[in-house]
């Protein structure tokens, strides 16, 4: 694993507009190339907030970060070259196929159509949709969805991936589909950041989890090293009600 | 180059597969300039053959409302009754008829208008040929010493509906007609005081002072103004920017759907975005405006509707479309890009483009505004489209005429577009 950090984060905050608190409070965080880093914290904790930021959505209010060695504010365009993102949402046109929009998002990242054919052609294989390729995503089940929307994501072979919540609202088949792929692709030195309320999956595919919450990193570490050192937990679950508490996080 | 060819094939399919977008870009475009062609088109006739039926109350029963009776029947747009069934009309018949809206219009001739107006007269020519007295043995007449006529009512009852045009032109033509009569009620007069004199026979009694409409062009060529000259432009206009609707309920979807957070997050620049959204959008317009230049001139004519006259210039034309197909553009995308729901953006689209319709003069002319909404009309870029459309289409005006309005449109597409960009910068900070 390269040790050399892939993100740096440094005294990062967030406020939103007519907000009364902080998204995120002084966020400091480095992300060494190669990791599965896992964000993990309750509702309203701020990790959406850290991945806009981080894929160049949101502007923070204060703070720096800079990725692949680039200052985000000033090469934002030039490092988005280099990353690839996965929505929580199926961020994908209903009435396309899955061919269309990943040969659509595809050339968004300035690839010709003789480049995508095979790679687009290879993923769908890899992730049994190759059948479904010219078939509408609109007729496509939640689990199909959610694997078009990773090959969204992955189709100029990024440095660096987000996952927003990938596996979420999906069968078990897709669910183990999806995470052999991070695997595979994370295997091939892509360093991904995910977040997700999954804690059993976070557990099985981070090399780092860190939680966060109230805007404020509270812990970091590997997940066998959080479960350790946490008194009673069994595993990455036990850690997080350790850690934010049993409250309902319910914001609005 | 890449990234804006795929934003095209990928707005041209999505159109494509959207059946309720197409009809709203082409169908209703079409039925929209049909009706209202084929609704306005009885007002810019010279002879219409729609004429319509009006009351007629004779309380006179004399020579003059006999005259009113058969000079109302020549009017062209009226068609007296005087009668329901077999019994006559009474003034309170009449009313009701009216207040029921069953007729829009009655006359009523009120008692002794004939006689009245006899007396009037011959008062009138009493007094002139008093003048003459001592100078002019011959003209010598009697002094008449009844007592001076009362003015006399006609009264005419409106239904409430009826629009002042349409009153202003049956008072205009009733006054003409009354004043006409009377012209010839003091030559007849005259005539009978004055003898069968050689010299009265040369009274020419037509009228001196005539009139002739003519329409000019800024070409110089004859333009004949009808109700598909002016539809097919004003009309052409409003669906060019009911692109707004479309095209902001496009961008908001985009955002709805997660599609633009996305593209957000690619290399691609917002300008790339939209510009694929863009450029679509204006073949629409060229099409839809192709769509109706051909519906002018194959189906206006089937329909007995005239045909429609592109000038010499079809260039002209298709440079003012553009241009207005691109202020629509800029419009659609500041406020796709301004909206975050169909909730916000699809009423408030309706409503702008209904409002700069109206402020633009697709359904009342910009001359026949109040003052304040006239100088409101001069920054409407629908008012701008209309007026450039009319100096192509009516005035048969050159490119030199239409570069002022062409030059509003195309500084109006840059502003909107360079504010949308501002904003959706501005937005990733808030």
């Amino acid at each position: 694993m390269d040790q050399n950090p892939l993100i740096q984060i440094k005294n990062i905050s967030k406020q939103y507009k007519g907000a009364t608190f902080l998204s995120l409070d002084n966020v400091n965080l480095e992300i060494k190339s190669g990791e599965v880093y896992g964000l993990l914290g309750p509702n309203g904790a701020g990790k959406t907030t850290l991945i806009s930021i981080l894929c160049g959505l949101i502007k923070p209010s204060s703070g720096d970060v800079s990725i692949f060695g680039k200052d985000l504010k000033q090469e934002t365009k030039e490092i988005q070259k280099e990353i690839g993102v996965v929505p929580q949402e199926y961020a994908l046109y209903p009435k396309l196929t899955a061919r269309e929009n990943l040969f659509y998002f595809g050339s968004m990242f300035g690839m010709t159509k003789a480049q995508l054919k095979p790679i687009i052609s290879s993923h769908l294989e890899a992730l049994g949709l190759l059948p479904f390729a010219d078939k509408k995503i609109k007729t496509f089940s939640g689990g199909m969805k959610r694997r078009v929307n990773l090959i969204a994501g992955i189709l100029h072979d990024p440095k660096l991936l987000f996952l927003d919540e990938p596996t979420v609202g999906v069968d078990v088949q897709s669910k183990q589909a999806i995470t052999t792929k991070l695997k595979e692709l994370n295997d091939v030195g892509t360093t991904i950041i995910y977040t997700s309320h999954h804690l059993r999956e976070a557990q099985d595919l981070c090399s780092l989890v860190g939680i966060i919450d109230s805007g404020k990193i509270i812990a970091e570490n590997t997940p066998a090293k959080l479960i350790s050192e946490t008194k009673d937990a069994r595993n990455l679950e036990d850690v997080f009600i350790e850690l934010t508490g049993r409250e309902l996080r319910d914001y609005a | 180059m890449h990234r804006f060819l795929a934003s095209i094939k990928k707005e041209f399919l999505l159109l494509l597969r959207d059946p309720g977008g197409l009809v709203i870009l082409f169908i209703m475009p079409i039925i929209l300039v049909i009706t209202i062609t084929l609704i306005q088109d009885a007002t810019f006739k010279s002879v219409s053959s729609n004429s319509i039926d009006i009351l007629l109350v004779d309380k006179d029963q004399g020579k003059l409302s006999n005259e009113i009776q058969k000079s109302f029947s020549d009017i062209e747009f009226l068609d007296p009754i005087s009668k329901i069934g077999e019994t006559p009309l009474t003034e309170e018949t009449a009313k009701q008829l009216v207040a029921a809206g069953e007729y829009q219009l009655a006359v009523v001739i009120p008692e002794g208008l004939s006689i009245e107006l006899q007396k009037q007269i011959d008062k009138n020519i009493t007094k002139i040929l008093e003048e003459f007295e001592g100078t002019e043995d011959s003209l010598k007449v009697p002094p008449i010493n009844e007592k001076v006529p009362s003015n006399k009512v006609v009264k005419l009852y409106f239904d409430p509906i009826t629009q002042e045009t349409f009153r202003s032109s049956v008072i205009f033509a009733v006054d003409k007609l009354v004043a006409s009569i009377e012209t010839r009620s003091i030559y007849e007069a005259f005539e009978k005081e004055l003898g069968e004199s050689e010299s009265l026979k040369s009274f020419n009694r037509d009228n001196f002072v005539k009139y002739d409409q003519i329409n000019p062009s800024l070409s110089g060529k004859s333009v004949l103004p009808n109700s598909v000259q002016h539809n097919i432009p004003a009309w052409t206009l409003f669906a060019i920017f009911f692109m707004i609707l479309p095209l902001s309920l496009n961008l908001v979807h985009e955002k709805g759907q997660g599609t633009f957070i996305r593209l957000q997050t690619t290399p691609a620049k917002y300008g790339t975005i939209i510009a694929g959204k863009a450029f679509l959008f204006l073949l629409v317009s060229l099409l839809q405006f192709t769509l109706i230049l051909l519906l002018g001139i194959f189906v206006f004519p089937k329909l007995g509707l005239p045909v429609l006259d592109l000038g010499d210039h079809l260039g002209l034309l298709y440079l003012v479309a553009l241009s207005s197909g691109l202020a629509a553009i800029g419009l659609g995308i500041l406020l796709g890009t301004v909206f975050n729901s169909h909730e916000q953006a699809a009423p408030f689209g309706a409503v702008l483009v209904v409002l700069l319709a109206a402020i633009g003069g697709v359904w009342v002319p910009v001359f026949a505004m109040p003052d304040t909404m006239q100088m409101i009309a001069k920054v409407s870029p629908m008012n701008w489209g209309l007026e450039a459309f009319y100096d192509c289409f009516l005035r048969k005006g050159s490119l030199k005429d239409i570069l002022p309005e062409i030059g509003l449109l195309i500084v109006f597409f840059i502003s909107t577009i360079v504010i949308a960009i501002l904003y959706y910068e501005k937005k990733k900070t808030v």
